[in-house]
């Protein structure tokens, strides 16, 4: 009886509940930590090149409403946390989970990923090397990476009969980016292996260009200055797979996307995407929300009795 | 019967889950923390390559104008910028911290705009600090043009050891 209530609440409670304690409990853990304004680009799916700051930890919370046919709609959501290791390595783990209406809550899997910035200094294309392995399941419904064939009927099942499918996944990503009087341009090549001998490589795509919305800052600190909004627009998904690569049966998504980076440290991000063909989600309504600390790896390193 | 065995999955794998991110946070944590002895061991010579890096700017780039030159509006949007993005490595007054150089030595007060723009724009990776290239080239010269307006704090170099003794975090 009592296994029942816990694994009832577990499955009930942890997807929804367990990120936003984590958030709550790292707020406190780190309130001798003083936060830095991070200038973050408005993208939500693309990458571009540049890492976090060594010692710095990020904390965002993601949140993606997603539109099904043949099925209930969705709110999916995942916590990232960012550290940057080095200036050249970032690495980053996610908890995902979702809400099905009429159907439930269910946490869905985790994430860990690397990013390695390849050349010392800047260049007309900046590469970083991006390396993620993901354990979730089929009922994950975050939709960050659009692969392969994946498509809107994918999802459309219940949580129950999703949960059922388990993914093992190898991604390796070239994240290419590049700055020209204020814009960036992003591109990310990606392919995916499930680790399942029997499944193929899986292809997709991601790109984006934003730019801020001011290029000169103001003397003044504000919270509306055109400088701390940044605009742009992304597109991503699949490409096929090694058996079948191509456009065909595959999902694509147009997204604007708009960051406002607030003086007070934190960062907010909109976007709306819209499905490009009959294979997309007809909409993903995607929000989040980002926090910046300085000097978590040295309070960490004090902690264990390193040296600063 | 069949709810036990799916509460223990749900258990199980949540716990796996829980390992696998403490694993993966020590393994983080050890190899950044062996990064940075490394790196705090030679403290000294990181600020001096760091210095040396303003000299590995191409003579193209160090040729380039400020277009902010003088510009008081410049100086105060670059203290703000300067409040926002540098102060955590290289302190408040830009008199430099454990983790990062003075910025009022001479080695960096006596540099072109244009070198400090480069160093700015391409960051010194392989000694920790980042590159700002995603800030706007226009707020770059304005945290130029503000470095530029700081007092040197001599303009003989000054040992090491008597530096850091003046870092303020």
């Amino acid at each position: 009886m009592g296994t029942h209530i816990i694994s009832k609440l577990i499955r009930q409670k942890f997807p929804g509940f367990i990120p936003i304690l984590l958030i709550l409990l790292l707020l406190l853990c780190s309130s001798s930590l003083s936060s830095v304004w991070a200038q973050e680009s408005p993208y939500i799916v693309t990458y571009n090149h540049y890492l976090e700051e060594p010692g710095n930890l990020e904390v965002e919370y993601f949140s993606t409403f997603g539109t099904q046919r043949g099925g209930n709609d969705f709110h999916a959501f995942w916590t990232e946390f960012e550290y940057g290791a080095t200036a050249w390595w970032t690495t980053e783990l996610y908890v995902d989970g979702q809400t099905t209406f009429n159907d439930s809550t269910v946490f869905t899997g985790f994430r860990l990923e690397h990013r390695f910035r390849l050349l010392q200094r800047e260049h007309l294309v900046n590469p970083v090397l991006y390396v993620e392995y993901e354990q979730i399941t089929g009922a994950d419904k975050i939709l960050k990476e659009i692969e392969g064939h994946d498509g809107e009927s994918d999802l459309a099942d219940s949580n129950a009969a999703l949960r059922k499918k388990h993914k093992h996944e190898l991604e390796l990503k070239l994240l290419l980016s590049s700055n020209f009087k204020g814009w960036n341009v992003a591109a990310n090549p990606m392919v995916t292996k499930n680790l399942l001998p029997s499944e193929p490589w899986e292809f997709a795509y991601a790109i984006g260009t934003s730019r801020p919305l001011a290029l000169k800052a103001s003397p003044n600190r504000c919270n509306f200055c055109l400088e701390n909004f940044a605009a742009g627009v992304e597109m991503y998904g699949g490409l096929g797979n090694a058996q079948s690569a191509g456009l065909h049966d595959t999902s694509h998504y147009l997204a604007p996307v708009v960051a406002w980076n607030l003086p007070s440290d934190w960062t907010l991000r909109l976007s709306s995407g819209f499905g490009l063909n009959d294979n997309s989600h007809r909409l993903l309504l995607r929000w989040g929300i980002s926090h910046e600390f300085s000097g978590f790896g040295e309070a960490v390193r004090r902690l264990f009795g390193g040296r600063p | 019967m069949k709810t036990g065995y799916v509460s223990f999955r749900a258990v199980r794998r949540i716990g796996l889950a829980t390992i696998g991110a403490a694993v993966f946070g020590i393994v983080v944590l050890r190899i950044s923390t062996a990064v940075a002895q490394k790196q705090g061991a030679a403290t000294d010579k990181i600020k001096e390559s760091t210095y040396a890096a303003l000299a590995e700017a191409p003579e193209r780039a160090r040729q380039r104008k400020n277009p902010f030159e003088g510009d008081p509006q410049a100086v105060a949007a670059g203290g703000k910028l300067f409040q926002q993005h540098c102060v955590e490595c290289h302190g408040e007054k830009a008199g430099g911290t454990s983790k990062a150089p003075s910025l009022l030595r001479e080695e960096v007060q006596a540099s072109t705009p244009g070198a400090l723009f480069w160093i700015l724009t391409n960051g010194v990776v392989r000694r920790g600090m980042p590159v700002w290239s995603k800030l706007p080239e226009q707020q770059r010269w304005q945290i130029v043009t503000f470095l530029q307006s700081l007092k040197p704090q001599s303009l003989k170099p000054q040992s090491l050891d008597s530096q850091s003794g003046n870092n303020e975090r």
